[in-house]
């Protein structure tokens, strides 16, 4: 009965270590996250990389190589989201020829998780939107553009909140104002609505609401202008409050480095853009760790 | 704290009442609960963020099944732009006149040559002459065979030929932004002389001299229209007749009727020394 109980208690002891040591190690690495977020914007149908003759851009580009770059990253993380800050259509015949099959097509395959919609993604009319939204897999993510009106109702999403690894990650998108950008009897009865108010209330419903870990927005509003009534995506970093990250599109700015600004809970935001046409993708890592361990150091960042 | 807890294990083992071992028992799952629970609702924190950009170059190869589905699309884009259907005997260029250019006049002779009948036929009335934005000429023609790629790279967007309306003032005001402009703006069927700080001198319209009591019908692209003042060509406007002729299509259309593109920088925009 004794030696029972001795070898009761012993095996006890050793769950109780093992467990606690189990507890403590898997805690520490559940804490130790990688989230890898990719991202292209203006890419304007450039399928075909650049000619070798190209005057600016010799061999550069090429959905075919992009796709091989992003399933390299995605068999060293699988915890990766590939997305897409607008203007996906026009620029070359393949948007004329099929009206952007091809595009939301191949976009599909490399398993684009999000797009938000630019300008010229109204080139073919709304109806040339919807048209092309059975090819699409992915979704289409903008919280400024009311579509109560139009056909494109129910397609488009303000936000997304994916969960990866346990991490939850809310994206939400903003397109650029419509009037006197695109002709009227594209986009029809689309309202605009003020960027900056919706980023406001859609940040916060998911940091308070879904609670968040990381909240990205994306945007075709364009990166920065030298008048500061036009919105923009440096100017939407310091005014928001909970936005990590802001992939931008628009103004085909091609950034040495992402651009860091201090928000308005005086927090880093990153505002990234990597040019056009398919020439470049954007890369952030976000790594997290347990509060336990976090807390000595702030967030470094490496840009 | 967990390690305090082991290091008191021995003296509770000796103790080996059945009480105490229950207790103990409920003490080590209670703990190890606790521990776990404590675990699961740890939340994460962000510590470190790393960005940067990849180019997309020749280092990477390309996902073959991704250009096998190309592929076919390719092909029939390939077949269908790369037929000759003109020649240009010398290149097409942006900036080769003073204030003109042999592309951007190219351009504008097309759209009057092409839109003319379908305004007149939609109408009733006559096209006066054409304004187009220097901007909106993508691409130059290089010298020898001309396809519809050529057409594609000069136009790569949506825009239509629309015919607008305007009164002889605004006609004047018209003409006044073209002529004061850095930029050559293409223009057909008008010549504009300016002094030399750009203020007009004489303006014919169709060989006769600008007259500012009637109106004018100008063609141009239905983006410049929409745009309106902001974009600075069309402000008052009396009335629109769309053609809903793509300006690429009218430019391809041209180039099946004409064998050779003949067209300089000439001096239908003139400003005097």
């Amino acid at each position: 009965m004794k030696r029972r109980d001795f070898i009761t208690n012993t095996t006890a002891a050793s769950t109780l270590i093992g467990l606690g040591g189990l507890s403590l190690s898997s805690c520490s690495n559940l804490g130790k996250k990688q989230i890898t977020i990719l991202h292209t914007n203006d890419v304007h149908s450039h399928i075909d990389a650049f000619p070798p003759t190209h005057s600016r851009h010799p061999n550069l580009g090429g959905v075919a190589r992009r796709a091989t770059l992003v399933e390299q990253i995605r068999n060293e993380n699988p915890n990766t989201l590939l997305f897409d800050a607008g203007d996906i259509f026009q620029g070359t015949p393949y948007f004329n020829f099929y009206g952007g099959e091809l595009e939301f097509k191949l976009m599909s395959k490399l398993k684009y998780d999000a797009a938000t919609i630019g300008n010229h993604d109204f080139d073919n009319g709304i109806e040339g939107l919807l048209a092309q939204m059975p090819n699409a897999t992915f979704e289409m993510i903008n919280a400024n553009y009311d579509f109560t009106n139009t056909v494109m109702d129910g397609y488009v999403k303000p936000y997304k909140i994916y969960t990866v690894d346990g991490i939850k990650i809310g994206v939400y998108g903003l397109g650029i104002e419509l009037d006197g950008l695109v002709t009227k009897k594209l986009y029809k009865e689309t309202q605009y609505l003020n960027p900056y108010e919706i980023a406001l209330d859609i940040e916060k419903q998911l940091k308070e609401k879904e609670q968040c870990d990381l909240i990205v927005c994306l945007s075709h509003l364009g990166y920065d202008y030298e008048y500061p009534e036009k919105p923009s995506d440096t100017q939407l970093a310091q005014k928001t409050f909970h936005t990590d990250l802001i992939i931008g599109g628009h103004t085909h700015t091609f950034l040495d480095k992402p651009d860091v600004r201090t928000n308005q809970n005086w927090n880093s935001v990153l505002v990234n853009q990597v040019g056009c046409y398919g020439i470049n993708v954007g890369r952030i890592d976000f790594y997290f760790d347990t509060d336990k361990n976090a807390q000595a150091k702030g967030v470094s960042i490496t840009v | 704290m967990i390690f305090t807890k082991v290091n008191n294990l021995p003296r509770r083992l000796n103790k080996d009442t059945p009480v105490n071992n229950l207790k103990f028992k409920q003490f080590v799952v209670f703990t190890t609960f606790c521990f776990l629970m404590s675990c699961k609702n740890d939340t994460e924190k962000l510590t470190e963020i790393q960005g940067k950009q990849i180019p997309i170059d020749s280092t990477y190869a390309q996902t073959d099944s991704i250009e096998t589905f190309v592929e076919p699309y390719r092909k029939r884009i390939n077949e269908v732009l790369d037929s000759t259907l003109a020649y240009a005997p010398k290149p097409l260029l942006l900036n080769d006149g003073e204030r003109t250019s042999s592309m951007g006049n190219l351009m504008a002779d097309i759209v009057f040559e092409q839109a003319s009948p379908i305004f007149n036929s939609r109408s009733g009335n006559t096209l006066d002459f054409v304004v187009l934005n220097a901007g909106g000429v993508r691409s130059i023609i290089s010298e020898g065979n001309v396809s519809a790629r050529n057409a594609y790279e000069v136009m790569p967007f949506e825009n239509y030929i629309e015919v607008v309306e305007l009164s002889g003032s605004a006609t004047r005001e018209l003409i006044n932004f073209v002529a004061k402009s850095s930029r050559r703006h293409p223009v057909a069927g008008i010549e504009i002389v300016t002094d030399k700080n750009g203020a007009l001198e004489s303006v014919n319209i169709q060989g006769r001299p600008f007259d500012e009591s009637r109106n004018y019908y100008v063609a141009s692209s239905d983006y410049l229209i929409n745009g309106g003042p902001s974009v600075g060509f069309f402000d008052q406007i009396v009335s629109r007749t769309p053609t809903d002729y793509l300006l690429r299509n009218a430019m391809i259309d041209y180039f099946k009727k004409v064998d050779t593109l003949q067209v300089v920088a000439d001096d239908r925009i003139k400003q005097m020394d």
